[in-house]
């Protein structure tokens, strides 16, 4: 099994939900989060003072999938998620070692 | 004497609409403080109301419209509790505690102005024993010589030497308090600040207004209220009442497009902070004027107001003063625009005196130059000693870790905004013997 996760634009979340359901995934998970990358921050100017925010708001899309789905989804979110400005974000898998559903205890693939 | 009812319904009104101004005032202050400092932002705001209303029944209105002694202070025993307005005095109509109670919110909101420039880092006690101090020591005083007429004769006329010396002796022209109550708060504001010492981080880390739409609602009831600090100074539901109200609009609706317009040149960007930031200078700035000049001088004030605060809120970080939310940049500021432009552009028919630019001689222009010196000399040098000597005694600033954890949290055990409803409820520790029970959780498990 393993994790994929994407650091994305907020404003393509909608797209990379919609992509990834007609793929055919069951479930997701989506936090907001800020950070930087090669975009680096913006300014913003109050009263004339001119503010570096260092974090850009982003958000992190997460499924858990199959080892042998894993190269698709993360393409799904990829595609899906890109404007080809800077700032798109990126994606990435990690192997992930167990998976339970607290619900019915079901354990490894069955969990997914 | 007979009561004027249309009179009076009018300066009762106005009453509450200045009232109005103290929380429209937290509000456009707490949305410009971080999040973590917001509750004490308003709590500055909500405590002059509280505590500058009963010194204004107990003695302010004795000293701020009692006798007085050279025009420089004034006291009368019997006014001490408002006692002898009880009784239904009424002058020229209006009964005096109508004027009292709409002189009352004057007296609030001049030392809630200040708390902007102290933001996320004064003690809670000392603000409390400053807004007790400074009022007593600094507004009624200043108030005094600005507000107080002197005793009305039988002919409508003042009686001479019974008023403030500014108002009375020198004949400056202050309608609503350009001198008293703001360059008054904006002299004060730099005097305490300069004794505080600046925010930890001021000028290294970002402080932006954590909430721009509560700042545009302060600003938009500050505005709203103003009509009733302005247009109310009549006293009556007048002329002159009308040329205040249009003068009120007219510079605020001037100085809101010349700060954007400034920002825009400036910094590439008209802000909506520019935009709040320009009304209130605006109505700074015409608040001394409002009766002094016709529409066209309120409109050139409004403009020479929303550039002149706009730039000169940038000073702070030249100068290294942390005036947090600039009130030495937009009040004394613009206290000073609008003071010294009516010697500039009064005009005789509705002023009774004539500013310079009109042909009037410098004369005007000199009385208002002294007036807003002699307030801004002593409102800064007596909130120097009360800063002195509150820090001597009790201490100005929290703790470098409550300051940093902040204000709301550490002084006030509150937080502004409970936002994701994650562990609302407290969890297991969460509720000490003898607190109210918790709320159920909001948080929707599917």
């Amino acid at each position: 099994m393993r994790l994929v996760t994407g650091i994305l634009k907020p404003f393509k979340l909608d797209d990379v939900k919609t992509a990834l359901e007609s793929f055919g995934v069951q479930g997701m998970t989506v936090s907001e989060v800020q950070g930087f990358g090669r975009q680096r921050g913006h300014t913003e100017v109050y009263r004339g003072a001119e503010y570096t925010v260092a974090f850009v708001p982003k958000v992190r899309v997460e499924v858990l999938c199959d080892d042998a789905d894993a190269a698709d989804v993360l393409e799904v979110i990829a595609k899906s998620a890109q404007t080809g400005s800077i700032g798109d974000g990126k994606v990435w898998s990690t192997p992930v070692d167990e998976v339970v559903r607290v619900r019915t205890g079901e354990r490894g693939a069955e969990a997914l | 004497m007979e009561i004027d009812s249309g009179n009076t319904a009018w300066v009762l009104t106005s009453a509450a609409l200045v009232l109005l101004m103290t929380p429209g005032l937290a509000l456009f202050y707490g949305g410009m403080a971080r999040s973590k400092s917001v509750l004490n932002m308003l709590m500055m705001s909500f405590t002059a109301l509280g505590i500058v209303s009963m010194l204004w029944v107990l003695y302010g209105y004795a000293i701020t419209f009692g006798a007085t002694t050279g025009g420089l202070f004034g006291f009368s025993s019997g006014l001490l509790g408002l006692d002898d307005l009880a009784t239904d005095t009424v002058t020229a109509g209006l009964p005096d505690l109508a004027f009292a109670g709409f002189q009352m919110m004057f007296a609030v909101i001049t030392v809630a102005l200040i708390s902007g420039a102290v933001a996320d880092r004064m003690k809670f006690g000392a603000w409390v024993a400053f807004t007790i101090l400074w009022s007593s020591l600094v507004y009624f005083p200043v108030a005094h010589w600005v507000f107080n007429f002197g005793v009305l004769q039988e002919d409508g006329s003042f009686a001479e030497d019974t008023g403030g010396w500014i108002v009375q002796r020198l004949g400056a022209l202050d309608f609503a308090g350009g001198t008293a109550v703001h360059i008054n708060a904006g002299a004060a504001a730099l005097a305490l600040v300069l004794v505080l010492g600046k925010r930890r981080g001021f000028g290294k880390e970002p402080m932006r207004p954590h909430n721009l739409p509560l700042v545009m609602l302060g600003a938009g009831l500050l505005w709203f209220g103003w009509f009733g600090f302005n247009a109310g100074s009549a006293l009556g539901a007048t002329g002159t009442a009308a040329l205040a109200l249009v003068n009120t609009q007219v510079a605020t609706a001037a100085a809101v497009v010349a700060w954007i317009g400034t920002e825009r040149l400036r910094d590439g960007h008209a802000t909506t902070l520019g935009a709040a930031s320009g009304a209130v200078a605006g109505l700074v700035a015409i608040t001394p004027a409002c009766a002094a000049v016709k529409p066209l001088g309120a409109l050139l004030i409004g403009l020479v107001a929303g550039g002149a605060c706009a730039l000169a809120v940038t000073l702070k970080h030249r100068l290294g003063y942390d005036d947090s939310l600039d009130v030495v940049g937009v009040h004394l500021v613009g206290g000073l625009v609008g003071t010294l432009m009516i010697g500039l552009v009064a005009s005789e028919s509705v002023a009774g005196r004539e500013g310079l630019l009109l042909g009037g001689g410098g004369g005007l222009l000199a009385d208002q130059a002294i007036a807003a010196f002699a307030v801004m000399a002593y409102s800064f040098l007596v909130t120097l000693v009360i800063a002195f000597v509150i820090k001597a005694v009790m201490g100005l600033r929290i703790s470098e870790g409550d300051e940093i954890t902040g204000i709301d949290q550490t002084t006030h055990a509150e937080s502004g905004y409970e936002l994701t409803g994650i562990g609302a409820s407290g969890g297991s520790s969460g509720l000490q013997s003898g607190s109210p029970a918790a709320r159920p959780s909001s948080v929707e498990v599917s």
